[in-house]
């Protein structure tokens, strides 16, 4: 039992490290253009197929192909933000762009659908089947590596936010972004970029999603979202630290409570999210109420 | 005005086609998309009720249109109803709908906006995952209705009755609640909650209402649906499609106005139905799904109704305008007279600006 918690506990950490990159960008997403991408679940998957085609047709490795997928990605982001967020206009904005980013998943998945069928696949690489023998027991390697990555795009993406003038005027768009507009910010660049920097992380969290989730298909994508949902929300809307801490929590949580029953696991996520915020409505790292509305 | 008269007998007209048209209509295709329109209609406008009024936008109703489905089978099986009774047994779908919107809404209406939005779909994918892992729910093979008895060439007769009667009822009632001081205070809500509060709404027992009111007819819908398709899965008694349908419908047709909902399920649903049964192997069903959902939602922003109720209103405007300068604050009056039935403050400004326009 003990050693069952302290697996559960690992995997958790080591699993969190790859939803909180998903999280962060769809948290990053509704800090600057207050929305909720709830297409990120699908472009996930896509990122999962795009790595997939490039090993199974171009024998491609999944690492190295990250330097296909994430451009691919990035300019997939920019294009639905142009495309269809853009034009949005008016009170209802906010929940017309729920929509449209519903609507855009709908034709994601569709295309896949089509292109690839139901059939689950899985990701495929040497270190996907061979394990390390660490602390006492055995872990796949591509854990490993997922999560030093995870770690790494992270990092780069707080230095980005933090230590560029590209990033200043990402933060300063979140804060207020009218104020951001005066001062000489091009708030539609900053948002057509962020958006697409929030898609590009699906390209790595596809892949290591794909290779660490046992099989994926088209219709993996509504798990996911709700996933990330559940992240972000717990995290505070906006949070990146927040989203960090809540994707580490919550993936411990749902390994720990896989233990016993595989079946409620996964419904740990929104149990928790109701009890958080029934307790604290702004989330565990929220802004107040300025942001909770 | 004209405009008043004619509106009752518009509605009158239109709910004697809606009576004749299975009279009409024989074909069991057309009569099966029919029943479907007009369930997915009396949820829209259920939705309407809550979603349009408050402007809280729930993408969770599956959760008591799914309610209702699996009452009515549970019922059905455990107190061995057949036929015609099983529509009686729309009274507890309904009841377990509303009895489950209690809890949910007292949770979930702390919060707004994005959170809100979030903590509905989160309460969708629990009562899925629920429904998938419960016995008494059937797991994943989900649970059978009892076959009606009744002949096979008017099979679908008694559901599109049933359903034209609940869409008849729930417009009916979102009309009055429009009219109503508890439509006001539902509005005022959409508008500025913190200033209705200060105003002296009790915002949190309304929107409770509003939002149990809105899930009793969903219940009612989904356990009707149950009954005319025969079977309830999981994934199609908790469709996240029927949250982004209901959704787009009330759109399509105008957020928070009383005929938009019923005009929206009129075009999508049928336009849904039809695209499945042309394409459901090809999966491009949900492509054009989706793209015909993007228009909607790109082209016609504010939906159909206030668009229309607009335009009138800058025509009339135009008209009446036109002996002078004097004449333009009158054409402003008979504008904003003209929008306000449907269409809402927003456009009943939007064409008193036309008018002062039209009035220089």
């Amino acid at each position: 039992m003990g050693r069952q918690v302290y697996e559960a506990i690992v995997d958790g950490i080591l699993g969190g490290g790859i939803y909180a990159l998903m999280a962060v960008g769809l948290t990053l997403i509704f800090g600057v253009l207050d929305i909720i991408n709830i297409a990120q679940g699908i472009l996930v998957v896509l990122g999962a197929y795009l790595s997939y085609a490039l090993s199974v047709h171009l024998h491609i490795d999944l690492f190295v192909g990250l330097l296909i997928t994430v451009p691919a990605m990035f300019v997939i982001g920019v294009a639905i933000q142009w495309l269809f967020i853009r034009p949005l206009r008016g009170r209802e904005r906010t929940s017309m762009s729920l929509l449209a980013a519903y609507a855009v998943a709908l034709i994601i998945e569709g295309i896949l659908y089509r292109l690839f069928g139901p059939t689950y696949v899985v990701l495929k690489a040497s270190y996907v089947t061979s394990s390390v023998h660490l602390f006492g027991f055995y872990l796949p390697y591509i854990y490993l590596y997922g999560f030093a990555l995870a770690v790494a795009c992270v990092a780069a993406l707080y230095l980005l936010l933090y230590r560029t003038r590209f990033g200043r005027s990402v933060r300063a768009t979140m804060q207020n972004q009218t104020a951001a507009r005066l001062v000489g910010i091009d708030v539609n660049r900053v948002a057509a970029v962020t958006f697409g920097i929030g898609v590009a992380v699906t390209a790595v969290g596809g892949m290591m999603f794909g290779a660490t989730s046992g099989g994926f298909n088209p219709n993996s994508g509504y798990d996911l979202i709700s996933r990330l949902l559940a992240i972000i929300i717990l995290g505070g809307l906006g949070s990146i630290g927040g989203a960090l801490a809540a994707a580490v929590f919550m993936t411990t949580a749902e390994a720990l409570v896989d233990i016993w029953s595989p079946d409620w696991a996964v419904v740990v996520f929104y149990v928790a999210l109701v009890l958080v915020l029934t307790l604290r409505p702004a989330g565990l790292f929220g802004r107040g109420p300025a942001r909770a509305q | 005005m004209t405009d008043r008269a004619w509106r009752p007998a518009g509605a009158l007209a239109f709910l004697v086609v809606l009576a004749v048209f299975p009279q009409v209509f024989t074909n069991a295709t057309v009569s099966t998309i029919a029943v479907d329109t007009l369930i997915f209609a009396a949820a829209a406008v259920a939705w309407n009720i809550f979603s349009g009024y408050t402007g809280y936008i729930s993408l969770g109703h599956a959760v008591f249109f799914g309610a209702g489905a699996y009452t009515v089978g549970i019922a059905a099986r455990a107190w061995h109803t057949n036929g015609d009774a099983v529509f009686v047994l729309l009274v507890p779908a309904a009841a377990v709908a509303g009895g489950l919107a209690v809890p949910l809404g007292l949770i979930a209406l702390r919060v707004r906006r994005h959170t809100f939005v979030v903590i509905t779909i989160a309460f969708f994918f629990i009562a899925q995952l629920t429904a998938t892992n419960l016995s008494v729910t059937g797991g994943s093979s989900g649970i059978l209705a009892p076959s009606p008895n009744w002949e096979a060439a008017t099979f679908n007769d008694p559901f599109y009755y049933v359903a034209l009667g609940l869409l008849v009822l729930v417009t009916a009632g979102s009309w009055l609640i429009r009219r109503s001081r508890f439509g006001l205070q539902l509005r005022a809500i959409r508008d500025d909650e913190d200033r209705a509060a200060g105003l002296g709404v009790r915002t949190m027992p309304v929107k409770l209402t509003a939002f149990v009111i809105s899930a009793v007819v969903t219940g009612v819908a989904g356990g009707l649906w149950f009954f005319f398709i025969g079977q309830a899965i999981p994934q199609f008694a908790f469709d996240p499609l029927f949250d982004l349908s209901v959704v787009v419908m009330a759109f399509f047709g105008g957020l928070g106005t009383i005929s938009g909902p019923v005009l929206g399920a009129l075009v999508i649903e049928p336009a849904q139905q039809w695209l499945t049964l042309q394409y459901s192997n090809e999966y491009l069903s949900e492509i054009l799904l989706g793209a015909l959902f993007l228009l909607v939602i790109i082209g016609l922003p504010r939906g159909v109704i206030p668009t229309a109720a607009e335009l009138v209103a800058k025509f009339r405007a135009r008209r009446q305008a036109v002996p002078g300068a004097a004449a333009g604050d009158m054409a402003a009056g008979a504008a904003a007279g003209a929008a306000d039935g449907d269409a809402d403050g927003e456009e009943a400004r939007a064409a008193r600006e036309a008018a002062r326009e039209a009035g220089r």
